[in-house]
């Protein structure tokens, strides 16, 4: 019975019109096994798990759960079979609190028990050591926080069948620790984990199996044990996966004595940021790292004034400037990618060309808009330049895919020809082939001289990249990193010891 | 292509029951169409259609800009038209003699007062963040009483020949005033929108503020924007209504036309949450509405009932453009056209229910 298959998913087929987005898709998933499902964006991973969750209705295909045979219309149907998921992007109603999200929807019943939906509540956060409150409003948890309650609602529906989509993709190392124990724990209950996600180191720590789809194809299913990180990599992209430390970045000479392109003195902001001096220097690519909630976001945000600026003195190329609203930084030729790209960067409902033109038409200004044909050009132009991949450039951006609409929100920023680009956590939930697409871009725009600050979750993609580095830990710059001592443990040492600390060139 | 297509999907609504409205006006005679000349000017259905939606529509052009940027409504546009109407004849009595003069005079003077009025609420709602439909509501609620404040309870008679050919027709022009006012008024707008950047400025706004904002955008002035320009808008249309009707009754006058405003947007498919838009179909909205309540007229509806049949006409419309009913009329068509022999393009539709997919669901979530 142990090896009995929960779920088992053969020959399934999907398709959207002109869009073949599943083709003979073989999925199974044993009781009590974390099972990866891997591949690029636009693999099929979402459509997949949209099936498994009766989102989609499949077009061809078998779905047995425990050897019977079942056909999902709903994703309450396949709710009752025991399925849950926890998507990427998350889908809790931000305005109700913590203990609301945790039973909306689920009780058939006409009365709620207020108290014993918050004792439940209260039982359930502590279990899984989840900082958060049953009364407290969601919007006020963290991302990671949202995200782990989330889980724990998926978790207490009893299922025995988990789907995480990229669960991870905003937590920290701390939780992502926390998660993991989580899983380990619901698998040694028998129950089957289907885990999505980009991280491949994730995906080796916790899995027993791993899928990979590719274009809607089923490529093969793998013991994890034998698959090695490098076959798993070509096989989601097809190829051999270019070697990523061919990537070469630019090392600025040690004492360059020019003016820096920008700098700032005692800056702070309203979202709570200490006041802090940040220089870069023309073609320089630096960065911020620090766990997340250190700091590193709002030290980019107080830069292009996305949060209203408290203080500070800041220069561009040796002048006294103010930046007090986003606009005066665009104009000053600084571009900032946002964290959340959902949030703070796409405009939902508008399309591909408009969301790429937008930045460049705000700075040419309100009585001169480009003609239909001038934005056209441009939006054709960089959705050649940064291969992105859509239908049209009327397509609305929402349905392109994750790593596609960040490109679009790049896009955007390298048409208005700028000197400093900030990118916060450009890559984070995006394909490893458009990860690399996008360090190699980086790259190439500081050799064209422009100057760029790259934050990012992962470590080692902060060094690949980045020339010089600077460490926050709770809300202050407690460290610079710089040269040969860019290691990842240098990185952990000035965490950790939290001192001022700066290490010699 | 799919730009005319997007487009086309919008329009389809309100341009489908406009041809419905008039085969049954045809069918109820086949005169319909007919045109008199009386006193040099034109009437008939027609004419009467664009004489009696004029203030309607101006009034929709600025409804759809607030529904965009400040994803809600503004409840004030009639009441705001009377007090600048009220203004309007204020202005012109206390000049003395009417001119041609003294009314460009008196309509700019409106024209102030509506952006004042605009501002206020703009100014509430921008940067206080009142929600538009309670900011509104102060104006609407105290507006008629300034109106009687201004024009002293007397209700004013405007006995001039020239208020009379501005609110009707002048001699000599076939086409009577409002009607070319109205259209004056639509070019204005189309050049704003086509001049500057207000379209997409507002739609990002109105989609996402905090992202519009970290484009440079600012969305309090946008927004701000939207409601002085719908200041002007019932300036203008209190202008055409006050001189339509000879006096300024504070009452009566454009009393209820918010609500057909807001209808006169969402007829137009655009959605009353803000965003996207398209003023052509708030346009044709408007004329949808008044050809609705000219038709219950012309079908002998009794003027008690008539608003119980316009009622239920609305439901109607309401129900078809629902986007349950459209995705199911979406799944329709899909499957004719599967069943027409479009299904060996997509290879693996097998069983009933290929190519089923909600519209909403593709767009929405499809990864490309």
């Amino acid at each position: 019975m142990q090896t009995q298959n929960v779920l088992e998913m053969q020959g399934i087929c999907k398709s959207f019109p002109g869009v073949r987005a599943l083709h003979n898709v073989n999925f199974t998933l044993k009781r009590g096994e974390v099972h990866g499902l891997m591949g690029e964006n636009g693999a099929g991973k979402s459509t997949l798990i949209k099936v498994m969750t009766g989102v989609y209705e499949k077009d061809a295909g078998e779905i047995k759960v425990e050897g019977k045979t079942i056909h999902f219309r709903s994703p309450e149907d396949a709710q009752d079979f025991g399925v849950g998921t926890v998507y990427q992007e998350i889908t809790l109603c931000p305005n109700l609190t913590v203990a609301e999200n945790m039973f909306i929807g689920r009780g058939r019943h006409a009365f709620v028990n207020w108290k014993r939906m918050k004792d439940d509540t209260t039982r359930l956060l502590s279990s899984l050591g989840i900082p958060a409150r049953p009364t407290q409003q969601l919007s006020s948890c963290s991302l990671a926080v949202q995200q782990m309650i989330a889980i724990a609602r998926a978790i207490d529906m009893d299922c025995r069948i988990l789907i995480l989509d990229e669960p991870t993709s905003s937590l920290d190392e701390d939780e992502v620790q926390k998660l993991f124990s989580l899983i380990r724990e619901l698998k040694s209950r028998g129950v089957g984990i289907v885990f999505v996600t980009h991280f491949l180191d994730q995906v080796y720590e916790i899995s027993d199996r791993i899928t990979v789809l590719r274009n809607g194809e089923f490529i093969g299913q793998y013991d994890a044990s034998s698959l090695t990180q490098f076959e798993l990599v070509s096989k989601m992209m097809g190829k051999a996966l270019e070697d990523v430390s061919q990537i070469k970045k630019h090392e600025p000479s040690a004492h360059d004595s020019s003016e820096p392109v920008f700098e700032a003195k005692g800056l702070s902001s309203a979202a709570g940021v200490k006041p802090f001096d940040f220089t870069i220097r023309k073609g320089e690519v630096n960065g911020f790292t620090g766990l997340l909630g250190s700091g590193r976001s709002e030290s980019v945000r107080a830069i292009f004034a996305a949060d209203r600026v408290t203080g500070g003195d800041v220069k561009m190329n040796g002048k006294k400037v103010k930046i007090g609203e986003p606009i005066h930084a665009m104009k000053l030729g600084i571009g900032y990618l946002p964290e959340d790209r959902k949030g703070d960067g796409i405009i939902a409902g508008l399309s591909v060309r408009d969301n790429i033109v937008l930045a460049f038409q705000v700075l040419k200004g309100f009585f001169k808009p480009f003609s239909r044909k001038q934005a056209e050009g441009f939006a054709d132009e960089y959705i050649k330049s940064l291969n992105i991949k859509t239908p049209s450039t009327d397509t609305p951006i929402t349905s392109l895919s994750g790593g596609n609409q960040q490109k679009v929100i790049l896009a955007r920023w390298l048409l208005t020809h700028l000197r400093y680009l900030i990118l916060d956590e450009p890559t984070r939930g995006i394909d490893v082939g458009t990860k690399v697409e996008i360090q190699k871009l980086v790259l190439r725009l500081a050799e064209d001289g422009v100057s760029v600050t790259f934050i990012s979750s992962e470590i080692e993609e902060a060094l690949r990249t980045c020339s010089r580095l600077i460490v926050m830990k709770d809300r202050a710059i407690v460290g610079e990193l710089i040269g040969e001592n860019l290691t990842e443990s240098n990185i952990m040492h000035v965490i950790a010891g939290g001192s001022e600390q700066t290490w010699p060139e | 292509m799919a730009r005319m297509k997007s487009r086309g999907s919008q329009l389809f609504l309100p341009l489908s029951v406009l041809a419905i409205l008039i085969v049954i006006n045809l069918i109820k005679g086949a005169d319909y169409f007919s045109i008199s000349i009386i006193n040099g000017a034109l009437y008939g259905n027609i004419p009467n259609i664009l004489y009696g939606a004029s203030e309607l529509v101006i009034l929709s052009i600025g409804m759809t800009l607030v529904t965009s940027s400040a994803g809600s409504q503004d409840l004030s546009v009639g009441v705001a038209a009377t007090i600048t109407s009220a203004v309007f004849v204020w202005v012109l009595v206390s000049a003395g003699g009417i001119t041609w003069w003294t009314i460009l005079a008196a309509f700019l003077v409106s024209c102030v007062a509506g952006i004042v009025i605009g501002s206020f609420n703009g100014a509430l709602v921008a940067t206080l963040n009142v929600q538009p439909i309670v900011a509104t509501l102060i104006v609407f609620t105290v507006g008629r009483s300034i109106a009687f404040l201004i024009d002293g309870k007397l209700s004013p008679i405007l006995s001039s020949n020239l208020t009379y050919q501005i609110g009707n027709a002048i001699p000599g022009v076939p086409v009577r005033t409002p009607i070319i006012l109205t259209v004056i008024f639509i070019v204005l707008a189309a050049v704003l929108l086509k001049t500057t950047n207000l379209k997409l400025y507002s739609q990002a706004v109105g989609i996402n503020q905090k992202a519009a904002r970290l484009n440079g955008i600012n969305p309090v002035r946008i927004k701000l924007l939207a409601f002085m320009i719908m200041g002007v808008c019932a300036a203008v249309a209190g202008f055409i209504a006050v001189t339509k009707a000879g006096r300024h009754d504070s009452y009566n006058l454009l009393r209820n036309i918010e609500m057909d405003a807001i209808l006169a947007v969402a007829i137009g498919g655009n959605s009353l949450y803000g965003g996207k838009f398209s003023i052509t179909g708030s346009i044709i909205g408007a004329y949808t509405i008044e050809v609705l309540d000219l038709t219950l007229l012309r079908l002998d509806v009794p003027t008690q009932a008539i608003n119980a049949f316009k009622a239920v006409f609305i439901i109607i419309l309401m129900v078809i453009a629902s986007p349950a009913v459209r995705e199911f009329a979406g799944n329709g068509t899909n499957w004719v056209r599967a069943r027409l022999g479009r299904a060996d393009q997509i290879p693996t539709a097998i069983g009933e229910d290929a190519s089923v997919v909600p519209k909403s669901d593709i767009s929405a979530k499809k990864e490309v």
